[in-house]
């Protein structure tokens, strides 16, 4: 059953009472909360996603809740818990979606440790994945969601999960964060995109969420095979640019990048070894996204599928 | 009357537990991961060769938790050989305690651990010349205001832990293993003398294995800080197993409580660890035990109520009314066994009204 099979009562009763277990790719994810903002990003931009059996195990158990005391009523806070234990600072309680998607990022790359995970945006096409790591204000995420847009198979646009046991890039497709300018140019971009409302102030700026596409979270079952690991860069005005980085520095940035490089010891080191020499690495500098998406798609996977 | 929770049953019967559903096993994950004992759990199945028999959901956290448990072990090791390094200069006999030593000693009990610091006994008149080595190779103190510096230094069995300014690891040096104020006073010199050196590590010991257990006790039921609680009862119930199945240690455990005065932490660590673990403690240590170290049938009663329920992991579906009244309550005992009444009311009061305006008035 989907989300979506559920009326906007079964949906508020679920999260209400039992708890709405939603699959995300791999996980299972089952999520308590009252609060109309999440309810509604969650009707919102999960309509496509499976519910899990709530006889059935979950992975992470979540609560999005009021404080008690007068934070419940004098500008209201939201708390997000962890099988009940508090794991971040309250947010104002308009936030609450936004921290939703913050919180189970947190607890895929905090738990996750069968999958070397990398704080970058990843697409497929023929079977090969395109990975980008990059810190914020690089564009990935725009980027990102304008190739998800354009017949790439948006595979997460926050972390990338290479399954350490054969090396596989595994699907996670969630909602795609938006931050600031990048709001309006995606909704200008992709005009019958679903978005959520943006939501002011919070630790990132201004934030809203795109859907992602139906037929991504329809195949968060199908893992590809590295492909590419593309370094972007957003620059104002600049020119359309893709070099080729050598595979060492490469190593180093997606390393950098890696929420569990180090926990992972000596299988951090071969996993990620493995993923930068079956896939071909570059920088990329764009302005324009027309021009970026060209560019993608004349792609060619440095080794072809067997 | 209630079953008693997953974790406890895992612990004792690991076999049964292929015959958990899912939602039994998604309670079971979330009761280790909140007693901290994901890994030891991990590392209990597949001793018992019972790990493939669970489904794979469960065992893809054990698997996750078992990574964290490995990298912790290697980090544990390589910040060990740091510090024998810093305080090769000293030659002070460095006796690691609790999670350091098992993980040194390569014990059973050092599987699927997490602790954060790591904290070593050396001798009171060396504390000086050891504090300045470490500071000399990068740990930093961690409490500066004055009156914390005292209180360790006048009143507690350690310094004000120690960080290290890059790595920012915690080590705790201790002198003794209870306060200087505490009513029973193991004497460290004894502790010396009996421990045992790590092998291929030298100037690294341990604690005798008797003095082990004794430390680990007195640890749990005299410290008040239960939030970790089940993990130490865990970590004696595998120190009995692994010392206790040569049948001489138990007499000898015995003969070592009562030399160093831990015959009641001793009641209490057997006590538990076979009613709410099912320890085999072979019935004439345990009325040894009960001989030399039962407290009054009131106390021992309120032990029960309060024990009962603050050595269970703080997750919803352990606890009681009472859990929250229970943990609270041996934690003022903690406070209570740690110092005399005048010099406890000296300190909370200094706690509760002149620390914080100390904090304020601080530039």
């Amino acid at each position: 059953m989907k989300i979506s099979e559920l009326s906007p009562v079964q949906l508020q009763q679920r999260l209400h009472q039992q708890g709405l277990c939603i699959r995300t790719g791999p996980f299972v994810t089952r999520v308590h909360t009252s609060l109309t903002a999440a309810v509604e990003g969650i009707g919102l931009l999960y309509a496509d996603y499976p519910v899990a059996d709530e006889d059935d195990f979950a992975d992470f158990h979540i609560r999005l809740a009021l404080p008690r005391g007068v934070r419940r009523w004098i500008k209201p806070q939201v708390l997000f818990l962890f099988d009940g234990t508090r794991t971040f600072k309250p947010l104002p309680a308009d936030q609450a979606f936004p921290m939703f998607e913050w919180g189970l990022n947190w607890c895929v790359s905090s738990h996750a440790h069968s999958y070397l995970i990398i704080h970058a945006a990843v697409l497929e096409k023929h079977g090969h994945a395109v990975i980008m790591p990059a810190p914020p204000g690089s564009g990935k995420s725009t980027l990102c969601a304008a190739l998800a847009r354009n017949g790439w198979r948006l595979l997460s646009d926050e972390l990338a999960l290479v399954r350490i046991a054969d090396g596989n890039v595994i699907p996670l497709p969630r909602p795609v964060s938006l931050k600031n300018a990048s709001i309006d140019i995606m909704r200008d971009y992709a005009p019958d995109a679903v978005f959520s409302r943006k939501v002011s102030d919070t630790m990132k700026g201004t934030v809203a969420h795109m859907q992602a596409p139906a037929d991504s979270v329809a195949r968060a079952g199908e893992p590809a095979r590295p492909g590419w690991v593309i370094f972007p860069r957003y620059e104002a005005g600049a020119g359309t640019r893709l070099t080729d980085t050598p595979k060492a520095r490469a190593f180093m940035r997606a390393a950098d990048n890696a929420f569990n490089y180090s926990l992972l010891g000596e299988r951090g080191f071969a996993s990620l070894a493995a993923l930068i020499e079956a896939s071909s690495c570059h920088e990329f500098t764009y302005s324009n996204l027309d021009e970026a998406i060209d560019t993608f798609n004349r792609l060619q996977p440095q080794v072809p599928l067997s | 009357m209630t079953p008693p929770p997953l974790i406890l049953r895992a612990f004792r019967q690991p076999e049964q537990l292929s015959a958990l559903d899912p939602a039994e096993w998604d309670l079971l994950i979330r009761q280790a991961r909140k007693a901290n004992l994901l890994a030891s759990l991990h590392v209990l199945l597949q001793e018992r060769s019972v790990l493939a028999a669970a489904p794979a959901g469960p065992r893809e956290h054990l698997a996750w938790a078992d990574a964290l448990a490995q990298r912790h072990m290697l980090a544990v090791r390589q910040e060990v050989s740091l510090i024998r390094q810093a305080l090769q200069a000293c030659a002070v006999p460095v006796i690691l305690l609790k999670g350091a030593a098992y993980v040194m000693a390569q014990l059973p009990s050092a599987h699927g651990r997490l602790f954060s610091d790591i904290d070593i006994l050396v001798p009171k008149e060396r504390l000086d010349q050891v504090e300045a080595a470490l500071m000399l190779h990068g740990w930093a103190a961690t409490h500066h205001d004055a009156y914390d510096q005292r209180y360790y230094r006048t009143w507690m069995h350690e310094l004000p832990p120690m960080r290290h300014i890059r790595r920012m690891t915690v080590i705790d040096v201790h002198h003794a293993i209870v306060p200087d104020t505490a009513p029973v006073y193991p004497d460290p010199a004894k502790l010396r003398a009996s421990a045992c050196p790590v092998e291929g590590q030298a100037g690294l010991l341990t604690l005798a294995p008797a003095d082990m257990v004794l430390h680990s006790a007195v640890h749990l039921f005299h410290d008040g800080e239960l939030d970790n609680g089940l993990r130490d009862l865990v970590d004696l119930d595998r120190l009995l197993r692994h010392f206790g199945s040569q049948p001489s240690f138990w007499p000898m455990l015995i003969e070592r409580a009562r030399t160093l005065e831990l015959t009641r932490p001793l009641f209490y660590a057997l006590r538990y660890t076979h009613s709410l673990l099912h320890t085999n403690v072979p019935t004439e240590a345990l009325a040894q035990a009960t001989r030399f170290g039962h407290p009054g049938n009131a106390t021992l009663a309120l032990m029960d109520a309060l024990f009962s329920r603050a050595l269970l992991p703080e997750h919803p579906s352990c606890a009681d009314r009472l859990s929250g009244l229970a943990r609270q309550m041996l934690y003022i005992r903690a406070s209570w066994l740690r110092m005399p009444p005048l010099l406890l009311a000296r300190h909370l009061f200094h706690k509760a009204f002149l620390s914080p305006r100390l904090a304020e008035s601080a530039p």
